[in-house]
C-alpha cells in the first residue's frame, strides 16, 4: 500500500502531464485539418457547390487506408516519421505524431458527416440570396454543424486518451505507461487500478463538458 | 420586353442509366409586378423550374432572361448579384435553426452588402413588415410555422429585390395560416410593387392569389392564362382535373347511388357559368320546353379576382328522348355544360 502510493506519488503528475501533452497536440492538430478535409469533403461532393467525384474517392481513399490500419501497427510504422518531426520518436511529441497522424482522417470523416447533416435547404435559402461560400460556411454551415462537431471533438479527444495508453506502452510516457510499467509488469495492482479510476473520471468529466457545451449550442 | 422570359427551357438529370427531363422545353414571359403562379401536381418539375428562375438550377438548353439579361450564361459572381435582387421563400422556411431571427435576416443583408452598423434598424423595418418586429432575437424552433414563413419573408426582401419567386410556401402550413401568408404576398405585392412568382399544388391558394397562371404537367406547361379564365374554362386535361377537384363539381358517391336505386332513370349534368349569366330561367324554361323534371343536387359560387364562377349539379329524369333534348339545350345555352361520369 505504502509502495502504491509512493510509485503514485513519484510519477502520477507526470504521467498525466504526458498524457495531456499527447492529447492536448493530436486533438488540435486532428481538429484542425480533420475540420479542413472534412470540409473539403463535404464541399466537393455536395450538388450545390461543386462535385469533383474523382478528387473525392481519392481523399476519400487514403482516409479508408490511415483509419483500416490497426493504431498500435500505424504507431510501429510511424516510429521514422516520428523521429523525423519530434526528434526523439520516445517522447510525449513523438508520440503525439502518431496520435496526431490518427486524428486528422478520424476528425475528417467526423466533420465531414456533421457538414453533411445540415439541412440542404438552408444551405440553398442561403445561396439564394447570393451569399458566397465562405459566408454561407461562417453563418450557416458552421452554426448548424456546431453541436454535432463538439460532440466529435469530444469522441475524438477520449478516443486519443485511449490511444495514447498505446502510445505509453513503447516509451512515449502518460498514465499508460504508468499502469503498463507499475501497475502490470510489477504486479502493483494498486497503481492500475488507480489509473483505472483517474481515467474513467477524466472521461466522464470530458463527457459532461462536451454534452453541455453541445447542448448550449443546439437551438432547435 | 417582360421582366422574367423563359426560353425554350429544359432540365435533365441524369440518373444511373436514363435521362429524366424534369422540365422539357418551357417558355413563359412574367411581368413586371404581378403574381404569376405555377401549378401541377408533385413531381410535375413546378420546383426545378422556379429553380432557374435565380439560377440555383441551370437549364440544360433554353434562355431565362431576367430583365433582359440571360443569366444562364453569367459568372458566378454576375449570379450572385442577380440573386440578391431575387428573393426566395421555402415549403420548410429553411432558417438557420441555431441562429436568431434578427440573425438570419442579418445574414441576407451581409450577403447583399448591407452595412453592419444600419443592419439593426433594417430588421427592425422588415420583421415589422410582417408583423413580427418583437421577435428579433427568438430562435427559429420558439415560433410557429406561420411566423417562420413571415421570417422567410423577410429574409427573402433584406435586399429590396425586383422579384419574389416562392416554392410551396404555404405547403406545410394549415388552412388559416396559409392564407394569412396569401394575404401577406397580396400586400407585399401590391404595396413594394414586387413581381411574385408562386408555385403551389393547392389550388385554394392559386383561386385566391394569382393573377395569371400556368399548369404544369409532366414537365410540360400545357396551358397557361389568367387565373379566372383557367378556372372558368380550363382547356387541358390537367387543369380539368386541377379544376375540378378545387370546383368540387363531383357528385358524392352516396348520392350517386342513392339516384340509381331510383325508379324513374335520369342523367346528372354539372353546369359551369360565369358570374353575368342567370342560371335559374334557364332551367325553369328548359324543363318545360324539353317535359323533363329537374332537381337541383348542389351548387355554389367561387369567386376569383373578384369575378363570379357557379357551379350547379342537376338531376334530370323523364322520357330519353326529353333528356337528350334538355341536356342539348343546356349545351348550346350555357358556357361549361359537362356530363358527370356514372
Amino acid at each position: 500500500m505504502t509502495e502504491t502510493l509512493h510509485i503514485l506519488q513519484e510519477n502520477l503528475g507526470q504521467a498525466l502531464w504526458e498524457t495531456f501533452e499527447m492529447v492536448l497536440v493530436s486533438s488540435i492538430i486532428g481538429i484542425i485539418f480533420g475540420t479542413l478535409i472534412g470540409l473539403a469533403l463535404y464541399y466537393y461532393s455536395n450538388q450545390l457547390f461543386t462535385p469533383r467525384p474523382v478528387l473525392n474517392s481519392i481523399v476519400g481513399f487514403i482516409i479508408n487506408a490511415t483509419r483500416s490500419l490497426p493504431f498500435l501497427i500505424l504507431m510501429v510504422v510511424l516510429i521514422p516519421f516520428a523521429k523525423l518531426i519530434a526528434g526523439d520518436p520516445y517522447t510525449p511529441m513523438g508520440g503525439a505524431v502518431s496520435l496526431s497522424v490518427a486524428a486528422v482522417p478520424f476528425f475528417a470523416r467526423i466533420a465531414q458527416s456533421a457538414f453533411a447533416e445540415v439541412n440542404q435547404g438552408v444551405i440553398e435559402a442561403g445561396q439564394a440570396t447570393g451569399a458566397g461560400f465562405w459566408l454561407i460556411f461562417q453563418d450557416v454551415l458552421f452554426p448548424e454543424a456546431l453541436p454535432a462537431l463538439i460532440r466529435g471533438i469530444i469522441l475524438t479527444i477520449i478516443s486519443l486518451i485511449g490511444y495514447s495508453a498505446m502510445v505509453g506502452t513503447i516509451g512515449a510516457g502518460g498514465v499508460g505507461n504508468l499502469a503498463i510499467q507499475y501497475g502490470y509488469n510489477r504486479y502493483e495492482t494498486g497503481v492500475l487500478i488507480s489509473v483505472i479510476v483517474i481515467l474513467v473520471v477524466i472521461v466522464q468529466i470530458i463527457q459532461w463538458i462536451g454534452d453541455r457545451l453541445a447542448n448550449h449550442y443546439t437551438r432547435s | 420586353m417582360s421582366q422574367i422570359e423563359l426560353t425554350n427551357v429544359s432540365v435533365l438529370f441524369k440518373a444511373k442509366n436514363r435521362t429524366i427531363s424534369a422540365v422539357n422545353d418551357v417558355s413563359l414571359a412574367i411581368e413586371a409586378g404581378e403574381i404569376y403562379g405555377i401549378v401541377g401536381l408533385s413531381g410535375a418539375g413546378k420546383s426545378t423550374l422556379v429553380r432557374t428562375i435565380n439560377g440555383l438550377q441551370k437549364p440544360s438548353t433554353g434562355l431565362v432572361k431576367i430583365n433582359g439579361i440571360d443569366i444562364t450564361s453569367l459568372t458566378k459572381q454576375k449570379l450572385k448579384q442577380v440573386r440578391q435582387k431575387i428573393g426566395f421563400i421555402f415549403q420548410n422556411f429553411n432558417l438557420i435553426s441555431n441562429r436568431t431571427v434578427g440573425q438570419n435576416i442579418a445574414f441576407a443583408l451581409t450577403a447583399g452588402g448591407y452595412p453592419e452598423k444600419e443592419q439593426p434598424a433594417k430588421i427592425n423595418e422588415l420583421l415589422s413588415l410582417v408583423g413580427l418586429a418583437d421577435r428579433v432575437d427568438n430562435y427559429p424552433n420558439q415560433l410557429s410555422g406561420g411566423q417562420k414563413q413571415r421570417v422567410g419573408i423577410a429574409r427573402a426582401l433584406a435586399n429590396e429585390p425586383e422579384i419574389l419567386l416562392c416554392d410551396e410556401a404555404t405547403s406545410a402550413l394549415d388552412v388559416a395560416t396559409a392564407e394569412e401568408i396569401v394575404n401577406l404576398l397580396k400586400d407585399i405585392n401590391k404595396r413594394l410593387k414586387i413581381t411574385i412568382v408562386f408555385i403551389t399544388h393547392q389550388m385554394e391558394v392559386a383561386k385566391k392569389l394569382f393573377n395569371r397562371m400556368a399548369v404544369m404537367d409532366n414537365g410540360v406547361v400545357v396551358e397557361t392564362g389568367k387565373t379566372y379564365e383557367i378556372f372558368a374554362n380550363p382547356q387541358s386535361p390537367m387543369a380539368k382535373k386541377l379544376v375540378n377537384h378545387v370546383l368540387a363539381v363531383a357528385i358524392p358517391s352516396e348520392i350517386k347511388q342513392q339516384l340509381a336505386l331510383q325508379a324513374t332513370q335520369g342523367q346528372i349534368l354539372t353546369l359551369k357559368y360565369h358570374g353575368e349569366d342567370s342560371l335559374h330561367p334557364l332551367i325553369t324554361a328548359i324543363a318545360r320546353e324539353t317535359n323533363v323534371d329537374i332537381s337541383i343536387l348542389q351548387g355554389h359560387i367561387e369567386f376569383i379576382e373578384a369575378r363570379a364562377i357557379g357551379i350547379l349539379s342537376i338531376y334530370i329524369t323523364g322520357e330519353t328522348l326529353a333528356i337528350k333534348k334538355a341536356i342539348a339545350a343546356f349545351n348550346s345555352q350555357v358556357t361549361t355544360s359537362a356530363e358527370v361520369g356514372e
